[in-house]
């Protein structure tokens, strides 16, 4: 019997267990996907927002603010990439700038550092924003992350401090017998003192396996344009529109890894696996975006994409204990600002909810910290020929867009959360995420996961179930 | 730090072939550096026949193409690293690579020639849309698979995109059991060669859908459907043509773009065809670096890859000799009515040897036009042609001592009959 079984393994189960994992406890976490941080947590605007926007008093802004402050650390920990390079949002409309100074006091409320610019400040911050922009609200504080690699390292800390996760896996029901929970999925059945809910935009669903429940969580569709990465300084910031009742608006922002991201557009979606995109929509975003900043390359595309954001009919984030069970927890609801709030999420639930129903002993053994990785791409000569001459694999390169070595390739299979699929590999060494989308280097990615799993190369999954690329042997080839 | 007259960054057609030249005008202090395990490039995954025609004299397959060549590498002893990935080519010619055995090495050339080919446009870059699943792939992916690893990607199939390697992959399918339902094209007319549309889609009774285009794909998981639709002069979908076809697989054949990652840092400029601009001797804007192949513009046949990157060879020959002066009279290379575009981009007529020739395509297909190049009001040549499509490269080669190196622009043009 488990201590706790967590539903859901994105950024916010993945460090719910790695929370978890400090102390001597049996954790279980499962997901159906075919990896961890494959939904809302895999596909979203990657921003570590400073915490000015969220409704003062909501838990919103409480763990939007606490955790922005817990980013640096938690990032330097998991060897996750972060950059604060602050975010403007900017008033294009005279009429817009009283707006600006009502977000500048409720900054005040919640917390946050934040400064009014001017016209003149703004465009020498940003010159290829739209030159009758009026001025600004900067929040220094806030941040571009990489939240692939941070729920997956979230996730290896975890598993490497004893959490068990079992990937594939579809929770069909949960039933309270006696003191404990069975927790039945697709292909077992599991036991635990202690069940957490943090099942993305299925956490309704979850929740109502053991109870009635009086709100709901609905998805709210977001597309999205991905730029390469060679225009430089496109914009050094996160630039926001001012924030709408439909959100924080369409965003234009570097990435992590130098690429710009465009949108997210916002549309509620009945349908809970939908990831399509559409053109009038992408049109949309696009005419949007260039408002603000009208140089946006857009021949640079390389991919689009959308996300869902689990809204809670509630407008907060749904955490506590079910109504009926003080030994299920609720994580639920968890949209924008869920990825800047989740290492703060893991330490209140934990806090608020866990240590009152669990005794929690530290353990000794815990390591917050994860194995480094090294990234080739980003050292000197003689730091990588150091690397090579130990390992010879590190200076094959394998994706060519993204100079991708065999080495790191390899390293993320040594891992204890290793890439099943294409994409899961892709999203641990960005191998398949530049210009030619895997054109080239998929087939020998595929050769290399087969080869480590030991099976053939029409096993290997893209990324869902019946995934497979290599899907009819027709000779035998050596 | 390696020093090395002649670098040639990749070896695949163009590279070999540039090679064998520059060693033939005497440069025998080469390198070629090659990403994969075999020279030979992308021609190793094409099977089929119909190359070398124009070289050769012969139908040849790729691999059989690419091995008359590594061939000639070999018996010339011509040095080359295969494994061997670029990572950076500097402004002073400085060529960084990495492989297993060496590590990172930086090599200092008097010369560089770059004939890195290209890569195919992909449902990324098209933002095709609808769902996301799996079973959609570039036409060369699917090739490489089918070719190289032994698997087919699907056994319902549709293509979009009139690309030459979509129409090969349809026949190529079909020959191994694969039901392909048709082919979608964007445009009035096909983006391939004649004789690929006659061999590969109606020899095997393929439809070909002119003006018609993807409208979304559906799939949760693997490809189920692909909607296609017609559209009208504007591109806009036009109501009520939609087609539905319940396939596995999507294959891309929509373009393939010149792979000028290494040069992105440079200061370069480039052209319409996306590769750097060049010269009559293919020298890019930087001195003693080269540019030829599909790197520098998509070419029909490999036939005229080969001929260019021996262009390039001689080129650089005669950079590393002097006499590229960059002096005398410079013309500009402009295209003009019906062309979309030309290579070279700019012609220093002194520093040329005996004849110049001018590659281009046209932008749409014309019917008995005659074709102007120009220099200044002088007509250089005019070419009467019956019918010209976009998918057929044009070369046209005008002897040095015709330029009247009066006026500083060469336009090529398309005149239509009134």
């Amino acid at each position: 019997m488990f201590d706790v079984i967590i539903v859901g393994a994105g950024v916010v189960g993945s460090l719910l267990a790695r929370k978890l994992s400090s102390y001597q406890l049996d954790v279980l976490v499962i997901d159906k996907e075919t990896d961890v941080g494959n939904v809302t947590s895999m596909a979203n605007s990657a921003i570590v927002h400073s915490g000015y926007d969220p409704v003062p008093g909501t838990l919103k802004a409480k763990l939007n603010v606490a955790g922005n402050k817990m980013f640096p650390k938690l990032c330097d920990d998991l060897d996750v990439s972060l950059d604060l390079i602050g975010s403007l949002t900017v008033a294009l409309y005279d009429e817009q700038l009283p707006l600006l100074n009502d977000l500048a006091k409720r900054s005040a409320q919640n917390g946050v550092e934040v400064k009014l610019l001017s016209k003149e400040e703004v465009l020498a911050m940003e010159p290829n924003i739209n030159k009758d922009v009026k001025g600004a609200l900067l929040a220094p504080s806030a941040g571009i992350v990489n939240p692939f690699t941070l729920t997956v390292h979230a996730m290896e800390n975890a598993v490497d401090n004893g959490v068990k996760l079992a990937l594939r896996e579809e929770v069909l029901s949960i039933k309270k017998e006696g003191d404990k929970f069975v927790v039945k999925t697709n292909k077992n059945s599991y036991e635990s003192k202690l069940v957490i809910n943090a099942a993305g935009v299925y956490s309704d669903k979850i929740h109502k396996m053991i109870e009635p429940i009086d709100y709901e969580v609905k998805a709210r569709k977001g597309e999205y344009f991905v730029l390469d990465h060679y225009k430089k300084g496109l914009v050094n910031h996160v630039i926001f529109p001012l924030p709408s009742e439909k959100g924080k608006g369409i965003l234009v922002a570097p990435t992590t890894s130098g690429n710009y991201i465009v949108g997210p557009s916002s549309e509620w979606d009945d349908d809970k696996e939908d990831l399509s995109t559409d053109k009038p929509t992408l049109d949309n975003v696009r005419a949007q975006a260039t408002d603000m900043v009208p140089s946006i390359p857009f021949n640079q595309v390389i991919r689009t994409f959308a996300g869902l954001r689990p809204t809670p009919s509630t407008h907060d984030f749904v955490i506590g204990f079910a109504k009926s069970d003080d030994h299920f927890i609720n994580v639920s609801g968890i949209e924008s600002p869920g990825l800047v709030s989740s290492p703060a999420i893991a330490e209140y639930v934990v806090n608020e909810f866990v240590s009152k129903v669990l005794k929690l002993e530290p353990k000794a053994s815990y390591n917050p910290k994860v194995r480094r990785r090294v990234h080739l791409k980003d050292l000197l000569i003689s730091e990588r020929n150091k690397i090579i001459k130990e390992n010879p694999d590190y200076g094959y390169i394998v994706c060519n867009c993204e100079k991708v070595t065999l080495g790191e390739i390899r390293d993320e299979l040594s891992r204890s959360v290793p890439p099943y699929t294409v994409k899961a590999l892709k999203k641990r060494t960005r191998a398949g995420f530049g210009k030619c989308q895997g054109g080239f280097c998929q087939p020998l990615v595929i050769k290399e996961l087969a080869k480590h799993f030991n099976v053939s190369m029409d096993q290997i999954l893209l990324d869902k179930e019946d995934s497979n690329i290599c899907r009819y042997k027709t000779k035998e080839v050596k | 730090m390696l020093n090395r007259d002649l670098v040639i960054i990749g070896g695949g057609s163009a590279g070999m072939a540039a090679a064998v030249k520059a060693h033939e005008l005497g440069v025998k202090d080469i390198l070629i550096l090659e990403k994969n395990n075999y020279l030979g490039g992308i021609l190793n995954q094409c099977i089929h026949n119909g190359f070398g025609l124009h070289e050769f004299k012969e139908e040849l397959t790729g691999p059989e193409f690419m091995t008359r060549f590594s061939d000639q590498v070999n018996a010339l002893g011509i040095e080359y690293r295969l494994n061997s990935n670029v990572i950076n080519v500097s402004n002073d010619k400085v060529v960084t690579y990495s492989n297993k055995e060496e590590g990172v090495v930086e090599v200092k050339a008097k010369a560089i020639i770059l004939t890195a080919g290209c890569y195919e446009r992909n449902a990324g870059a098209i933002q095709i849309a609808g769902d996301r699943p799996s079973g959609i792939y570039t036409a060369g992916q699917a090739q490489l698979y089918l070719n190289c690893y032994g698997y087919l990607v699907g056994k319902k199939v549709f293509i979009l995109g009139s690309g030459d390697i979509g129409l090969i992959m349809a026949r190529r399918m079909t020959l191994e059991g694969a039901k392909v339902l048709g082919v979608a094209e964007l445009m009035p007319y096909s983006a391939g060669l004649n004789r690929n549309i006659v061999q590969c889609l109606q020899d095997f009774n393929i439809p070909l859908y002119l003006s018609h285009t993807v409208k979304e794909v559906k799939g949760k998981k693997h490809l189920e459907k692909v909607v296609i639709a017609k559209v009208d002069d504007h591109m806009k979908f036009i109501p009520g043509t939609e087609m539905e076809f319940d396939v596995d697989t999507l294959l891309l054949s929509v373009g393939l773009i010149p792979n000028v990652d290494l040069f992105n840092e440079l200061p370069l400029s480039f052209s319409k065809t996306r590769g750097a601009k060049v010269n009559q001797a293919m020298e890019t804007e930087i001195p003693g670096i080269f540019s030829a192949g599909n790197v520098l513009h998509v070419h029909d046949l490999v036939d005229y890859v080969v001929s260019e990157a021996k262009e390039a060879a001689i080129g650089a020959k005669l950079y590393l000799d002097g006499k590229l002066t960059h002096k005398g009279h410079k013309y500009d290379v402009i295209p003009g009515n019906g062309v979309g575009y030309v290579v070279p981009q700019v012609v220093y007529i002194d520093d040329a040897s005996d004849s110049i020739s001018f590659k281009f395509r046209v932008a749409h297909p014309f019917k008995d036009v005659n074709i102007y190049i120009k220099d200044g009001e002088t007509v250089l040549k005019k070419i009467f042609k019956p019918a010209i499509i976009p998918s057929e490269m044009e070369i046209v080669n005008i002897p040095k001592a015709n330029f009247t190196r009066e006026t500083n622009t060469i336009s090529v043009y398309v005149e239509e009959k009134k």
